[in-house]
């Protein structure tokens, strides 16, 4: 590999031709035959050449950025590839990356042994050297030839060699020597484990501050199994920190380190780092310890060739050769930023003579170098820099080295800064509403029994609960969600035994689920159709707390790095814990269903079409609406697919990949059995077909990134690498023509697949395929169609939403504003030389009506908002013409049902016979009238649409366009709603009668009366009157009085009683406070007290103390109870207990007895017709049961017995002479 | 009427074991000058439902009733006409009404074959004339018109006061134009948890949105607060989002801590309620 770049520092091959040479495994006729002669020798390597070049300039740098923020560490292969290491490279044998910090050399110990074996390193260094150094590129041929794949070289066994290339030897950087405690993830021991795949990553050279690197040790960090205790795992941020094992360090304890460390970082540091130091370690201060050197123009060293390696370190990145665009950025500014040189010894700055054209020097001899190669870097990739968000482009404007090495660039950089509209905030608006209740969807009718029904009512209640209490708890310290909910979540999944309940809850879940965790773009969103959220649109900017809960949840301080492993940040991490929680088979079965149904919906959801490019101003408009509906659209897949991935692989996630061959081969056996959860495959082709690659590829990589160990070994997940290894390549972004994907469309897939290429279950050995085998996937390229992709959907803000990690950029050069560089960092997982060949292929023409291809057409040539405008009115129209059917015809045939039930059951009896059997004659009359839904169906539909299309397209719309657009709505809205109902409105009618018929047999049941007409207070009443509820209170506290016992004092006036009457009165007729219950309470309440007055026992108050009630007073207030009971109460009063035994009974305990007004009250409610004489009889009769005094019973014989006896109403004399009698005992005496 | 927590436990201190009586009302209306009755009754109530709620097994232990029964047979057999039933619930420190329960209950077991059923009860206790024992039924019957935390007379002035201050509520949505649907409307439609009132167009009320509204005829104390949240609003707030209580006879300050969650507390109607402009675009 040196050789090749050897011959281009030696000019003996052109940039373009070597460019050209590693992308194409064929050669181009553009080739000089002697460049194609001097390239073709080294064939066999092509492929090694982009690992070599970027593990060349890791290394080569590895002497500035010791220390600083982790450089991205070197691609696979390149120990191999150096020269002068003829026996292979001096690491020791552990090559898993998970090993990088081993268990058995805890990393203080490393840090501890580290200096000293730099110091051994510095000692040897220079004399092995020197001489292996000599030997120039035939090292190279040693390393290789023994290998039959090029790659290979990755997998030898490594370990045996003796330490140090000439560089790492001259230049001496005491990193360097660390990497023999901490070999290169790409070495592997020795012995049979040699078939263990290769890591094609090696470490950045460690310093102790290196263990620091969070997410180094998030992808070390093996998920669900045990990890060494002296390795922190970070729970938080690994996708399944929940759940490791007891023996672990406890989640609990890591946990509170975590928080510990992110309160440091907020405080240290611009950028944080995720947290995995070890605790007691304590955290470097870079700028302590640090200054940054300034970097002068004029004492670059080699220029020729620094400028030589930039432009085709650039051209590889423009041909996407490399497999980390941001990645290769991100070391480009780390240069840029690169604080010193770790040696600055003079003799190492000196350049050795005849050395400059070739590797033997080091590339960066100072950080003049540094900065140099980077402002060369930076300008071939202005481009792509323009693209990023106005923050980071400010913060490169405003470099200081940029502007000395390059004013123009700088200029261009600003001009572009100030020409940017993409300002990108990460705050996301609020979400924490819960799922609303549908009653559609949720109401008893949609479960299969009540207690289903009740079940979910609950489910729901406690899902709520747990997410509430995981809101308020899940920061504090101590807290753990297993602990704290897992029993009540798996108790609460227990009870969903129908499989409909699980379905119900997996709807919920879902739902709530792309509620709280989408990020949509702030105002108006809405999601597919459903109505904007009003909380947005009030501007209800104070559900205070929960929102900045929420921002926080949402967006991370940091995303780890410019590669971090996919995580579950925020509220995702409730749903994910949730899952692990309820560890329920049916509930991850229900919801990969459902989950699956989602994300192909709104994968084929109908987005923008091609618009006519002429047309501008107004469709602007249009277009934000479009790029927010895409946005939306796209981050619920994305959200989906996440989930999916998580749940469908959650059964096969370990740690690390099988430890043999022989596991490893029986496992794939196995597996390759099983179908794909969703047929992915197929979607990505279909998306790739229909050219909507920049919809499905960022949902498929969710998907991919929370895969195990085992699925790109898959020959189906092996297929759809390839798919996108080649899409990868495909997308290069200085290519813009027509039919071209959109520059940002192509950032964005680029940004996404450049960081699945570094997911640690991706194994490295995929990316570098047979180009045979890439031959196959041979497409043209040319599209008849314009789709998706080549229009501009994604904007700045949606491409850092998704890949927050690009904004890494901006942190690391706004730490060098600030002077302490930030600490996080990345990885260069694996370098994908493959070939380019074309996509997708011709998409399969479904044939429809003519009808429906001329809508197509009209369609094809207006605004796409006009589609859409027709597809909603159409699609709105048809459901509420549905709801329409379901209030009026349904509704009639219902009343009509239940008069027909009535009818029945008065011809029948109060039983009416057996409900299913009346439900089935109803049924059998009613029905067939549901023919006529269709009827009114079209009408309703043909009445409605044209309104509405009018009113939403714009008042300019042609009169044609206009008219066939109704047209067209009408038609669909007829055709959606006729549809439903033709399949549904039989079960409907029956459905809605059975309910009717179930209700009014119920109703037949107990009280007849309540069901009576009631009348309202008349039109000119206030409602001024006493409330119910006061009259009960104060007529009780009279009852209580009179039943005593009471205090000497105590009593009441009759000008109270006949206030309280009054008010009574006032009461009844307003009637709007009333309610039945309290209405018969009032009715018992004064019979009660009739029944007092009338037996004398109301005390009176008044001088002297305890007075008994004048008889013309009692017999007014009794009036005036006739005449409420007569009038006013519409309740039936319980006048029968007037004649109660009890009530008489207080009578009969009075002395002498007094029964002039009992009579007297009899008397007028016959009169009134309040209660019949055979009813006083009957009540009468039953008094003779109870046990009275002889003499009250004789009495009340001889009283009655006329009373009954009388065919008519006593004459009016007795009744005058009555009420003027007041002496007791008169009435007595004249019967 | 919005009491901190400091001064209801100041009234809640002075009602430490006081029977429910008329009398003990009075002495405490006294005792507060400054509280509105229906808010100390409304607080009384509630300590002496807690209090009774505590205490309530120790006065079913079968030995109790055994005692408590033969005290009043007792008492009765000395004078029918004393407040016997009553007077045995106030100095063992029960509810008239609840007292009244046990000893008809233990009567009727005694003189009817089978036990008798929770349906015959309540209803002799709403009316105690169908009591087949004259004596017990005047016992009874005093029982309960002197009680004023239990009984059916107390259930019934509760349910009446409940269903006004919904009829008010309603009213003054009504004359704010703000449309809603109503409990009954929301069952139909087979909605499984109703509050009180769903705003059709949510508003929002110092800054709070507002979905729904629920009626609260009572004080909002710590217990049934709690009681509430759990069983009423935390399930509004997941089906509808946010919304309103009004506590119309007062709460404790401090529990109107989850307004940013989504559950706002008010002591009457709210009077700055903004409405969602329809003149927006």
């Amino acid at each position: 590999m040196a050789a090749v770049l050897e011959s281009l520092l030696r000019e003996e091959v052109s940039v373009a031709a070597a460019v050209r040479w590693i992308a194409r495994s064929a050669q181009s006729s553009e080739d000089d035959p002697g460049e194609a002669a001097a390239l073709s020798s080294l064939r066999p390597l092509r492929k090694e050449f982009v690992p070599f070049l970027l593990n060349f300039l890791r290394e080569q740098s590895s002497r500035v950025l010791p220390q600083g923020p982790p450089t991205p560490a070197k691609a696979p292969g390149s120990s191999a590839a150096l020269p002068g290491r003829p026996g292979g490279p001096p690491r020791g044998g552990r090559g898993a990356r998970s090993q990088l910090f081993p268990p058995t050399e805890p990393s203080s110990t490393a840090a501890a042994e580290a200096p000293s074996a730099r110091r051994g390193g510095r000692r040897r260094g220079p004399g092995p050297g020197r001489e292996r150094g000599g030997r120039g590129s035939g090292g190279l041929e040693e390393g290789v030839s023994g290998e039959s794949s090029p790659w290979a070289g990755g997998r030898r066994p490594r370990g045996s060699g003796s330490p140090g290339s000439p560089s790492l030897a001259r230049s001496d950087p005491p990193n360097l020597s660390n990497l023999e405690e901490f070999p290169p993830v790409g070495s592997v021991p020795p012995g049979p484990a040699g078939t263990k795949p290769s890591r094609r990553i090696n470490p950045t050279p460690v310093s102790e501050e290196r263990s620091l690197s969070k997410p180094k040790t998030c992808f070390t960090s093996p998920p669900i199994n045990c990890v060494p205790s002296s390795q922190s795992s970070v729970p938080d941020t690994s996708p399944w920190g929940h759940g490791l094992p007891p023996g672990c360090r406890s989640l609990q304890e890591e946990r509170e380190m975590l928080r510990k460390e992110r309160s440091k970082q907020l405080q240290q540091s611009p950028t944080p780092a995720c947290p995995t130091s070890e605790s007691g370690s304590p955290l470097p201060s870079r700028t302590g310890n640090l200054t940054a050197e300034p970097a002068d123009p004029a004492r670059v060293s080699s220029r020729q060739r620094l400028e030589l390696i930039a432009l085709i370190y650039s051209s590889c990145i423009a041909e996407n050769l490399v497999p980390n665009l941001f990645l290769e950025l991100f070391f480009v500014l780390q240069l840029l930023t690169a604080r010193r040189m770790v040696a600055t010894k003079e003799s190492d700055l000196e350049p050795i003579p005849g050395a400059l054209d070739s590797l033997e020097s080091p590339l960066f001899q100072s950080v003049h170098d540094c900065v140099f190669f980077a402002v060369q870097v930076l300008e071939h990739q202005f481009q792509v820099l323009s693209y990023l968000d106005k923050g980071t482009l400010k913060l490169l404007a405003e470099n200081e080295r940029l502007l000395c090495f390059s004013p123009a660039l700088q200029g261009r950089l600003r001009a572009a800064y100030e020409g940017s509209v993409a300002k990108v905030s990460l705050a996301m608006p609020p979400s924490a509403q819960a799922v609303s209740f549908q009653p559609e969807t949720d109401n008893r009718a949609n479960f299969s029994s009540d207690r289903a029904f009740h079940t979910f009512k609950k489910q729901r209640d406690v899902f709520f609960e747990v997410l509430r209490e995981w809101e308020d708890r899940h920061e504090e310290p101590g807290w753990d969600f297993e602990k704290g909910l897992g029993s009540r979540i798996r108790a609460m999944m227990g009870q969903l035994s129908a499989a409909c309940s699980h379905s119900h809850f997996v709807r919920l879940f879902q739902k709530q689920l792309l509620q709280m965790c989408q990020s949509p773009s702030g105002t108006g969103g809405t999601v597919l159709g459903e109505a904007p959220d009003v909380l947005s649109m009030l501007g209800a900017d104070k559900l205070g707390r929960l929102r900045r809960l929420q921002e926080r949840l949402v967006a991370p301080q940091s995303s780890g790095g410019p590669c971090p492993p996919p995580t579950f940040p925020g509220c995702q991490g409730f749903f994910r814990d949730f899952i692990l929680s309820a560890s329920s088979f049916q509930f991850n079965q229900h919801l990969m269903d459902s989950l699956s149904l989602k994300i192909r919906e709104l994968n084929s959801l109908a987005l923008p079409q091609p618009e006519p490019s002429d047309e501008d101003g107004e469709s602007d408009v249009d277009w934000q609406g479009e790029r927010r509906q895409f946005a939306m659209v796209l981050l619920s897949l994305r959200l989906l697919a996440k989930f999916l991935g998580f749940v469908a692989f959650l059964p096969y996630r370990g740690p690390e990949p099988p430890p043999t061959r022989e596991l490893q081969d029986s496992i794939l056996a196995l597996r390759s059995q099983v179908p794909p959860a969703l047929d992915v495959r197929a979607l990505l082709q279909q998306g790739l077909r229909a050219r909507r690659a920049v919809l499905t590829v960022p949902w498929l990589v969710e998907f991919l990134s929370l895969a195990d160990h085992i699925v790109p070994l898959l020959d189906y997940y092996r297929s759809i690498f390839t798919l996108l290894l080649h899409l990868h390549r495909s997308l290069v972004l200085s290519k813009e023509s027509e039919g071209e994907m959109c520059f940002l469309n192509k950032l964005l897939l680029l940004a996404v697949l450049g960081w699945l290429f570094q997911i640690p279950t991706v194994p490295e050995d995929l990316f570098f395929l047979e180009e045979g085998q890439l031959d196959t996937f041979e497409v043209d390229t040319v599209t008849s169609e314009q789709g998706l992709d080549g229009m501009p959907v994604v904007d700045q803000h949606l491409l850092y939403t998704c890949c927050p990690y690009i904004g890494e950029l901006r942190k690391l050069l706004a730490s060098w504003v600030s002077g302490s560089s930030g600490r996080s960092g990345g990885f260069v997982r694996k370098i994908t030389p493959t070939t380019t060949t074309g996509l997708g292929a011709q998409p399969p023409r479904t044939t429809q009506g003519l009808q429906a291809q001329l809508a197509q057409a009209f369609f094809h040539n207006q605004p796409p908002s006009l589609r859409r405008t027709v597809e909603f009115v159409a699609e709105r129209i048809g459901s509420n013409c549905v709801k329409h059917i379901k209030a009026t015809l349904v509704a009639d045939l219902v009343r009509q049902a239940e008069s027909l039930l009535q009818e029945q059951l008065v011809t029948q009896g109060q039983e009416g016979g057996d409900p299913a059997q009346l439900l089935e004659i109803l049924c059998s009359q009613l029905c067939p009238h549901g023919a006529q839904a269709l009827t009114r169906g079209r009408e309703f539909c043909q009445k409605k649409s044209p309104g509405a299309v009018r009113a939403l397209l714009p008042e300019e719309t042609p009169a044609a366009v206009l008219s066939s657009a109704e047209n067209i709505a009408v038609g669909l809205a007829t055709e959606k709603a006729c549809a439903w109902l033709s399949a549904n409105i039989t079960a409907l009618i029956r459905r809605e009668v059975k309910a009717a018929v179930s209700r009014t047999l119920r109703a037949q049941g107990p009280e007849p009366a309540a069901r009576g007409e009631r009348r309202g207070c008349s039109r000119a009443c206030e409602h001024h009157a006493p409330l119910p509820s006061h009259l009960i209170s104060e007529i009780k506290d009279v009852l209580a009085l009179a039943v005593g016992p009471r205090d000497p004092e105590e009593g009441v006036s009759p000008e109270h009683l006949e206030q309280l009457l009054g008010q009574l009165g006032q009461t009844l007729r307003c009637r709007q406070f009333l309610c039945p219950p309290a209405e018969q309470h009032l009715a018992k309440c004064s019979v009660e007290l009739a029944s007092l007055l009338v037996a004398d026992q109301i005390p009176v108050l008044g001088p002297p103390v305890q007075h008994r009630l004048e008889r013309g007073q009692a017999r007014r207030l009794l009036h005036m109870l006739l005449s409420l009971w007569k009038d006013d109460f519409q309740v039936p009063v319980p006048l029968q207990l007037l004649l109660s035994p009890r009530n008489l009974g207080l009578l009969a305990d009075t002395r002498p007895r007094e029964w002039d007004l009992l009579l007297f009250l009899l008397r007028e409610l016959v009169e009134k017709g309040l209660m019949g004489r055979t009813e006083i009889e009957a009540c009468l009769g039953s008094l003779h049961d109870a046990q009275w005094p002889k003499d009250f019973s004789e009495e009340l014989a001889t009283l009655f017995n006329p009373l009954l006896a009388e065919p008519h109403m006593p004459e009016p004399q007795l009744r005058a002479c009555e009420l003027v009698q007041t002496n007791r005992g008169t009435v007595l005496a004249q019967s | 009427m919005i009491l901190t927590k400091a001064q209801y436990d100041e009234i809640a201190q002075c009602l430490v074991s006081v029977p429910p009586t008329r009398q003990s009302l009075r002495k405490l209306k006294q005792r507060f000058p400054s509280q509105s009755q229906a808010t100390l009754l409304s607080i009384f109530s509630q300590e002496y439902q807690k209090h009774i709620k505590r205490t309530h097994a120790k006065h079913h232990t079968s030995e109790a009733i055994e005692s408590y029964y033969q005290r009043y047979l007792n008492g009765v057999g000395r004078n029918g006409a004393a407040p016997v039933l009553l007077d045995l619930a106030n100095e063992v420190d029960y509810a008239p009404s609840l007292m009244a329960r046990i000893i008809l209950e233990r009567f009727l077991q005694e003189h009817e074959e089978t036990p008798p059923s929770k349906s015959v009860i309540n209803s002799m206790l709403r009316d105690p004339s169908q009591i087949p024992d004259g004596v017990l039924a005047n016992q009874v019957y005093q029982c309960i018109v002197n009680d004023c935390c239990y009984g059916p007379l107390v259930d019934c002035i509760k349910h009446a006061i409940g269903h006004e201050h919904e009829v008010l509520l309603r009213d003054l949505l009504l004359e704010k134009s703000l449309s809603f649907l109503d409990e009954d409307q929301l069952r139909a439609k087979g909605y499984d948890k109703t509050p009180d009132f769903i705003l059709q167009v949510p508003v929002a009320v110092e800054g709070h949105i507002i979905h729904w509204i629920e009626s609260k005829a009572s004080f909002g104390d710590e217990c049934s607060h709690h009681a509430y949240l759990h069983d009423q609003f935390w399930s509004y707030w997941n089906r509808f989002g946010p919304g309103l209580v009004i506590y119309w006879y007062g709460f404790i300050q401090e529990l109107d801590c989850n307004r940013e969650r989504g559950i706002l507390l008010k002591a009457c109607f709210p009077t700055d309620i903004v409405t969602l402009c329809h003149s927006l675009a």
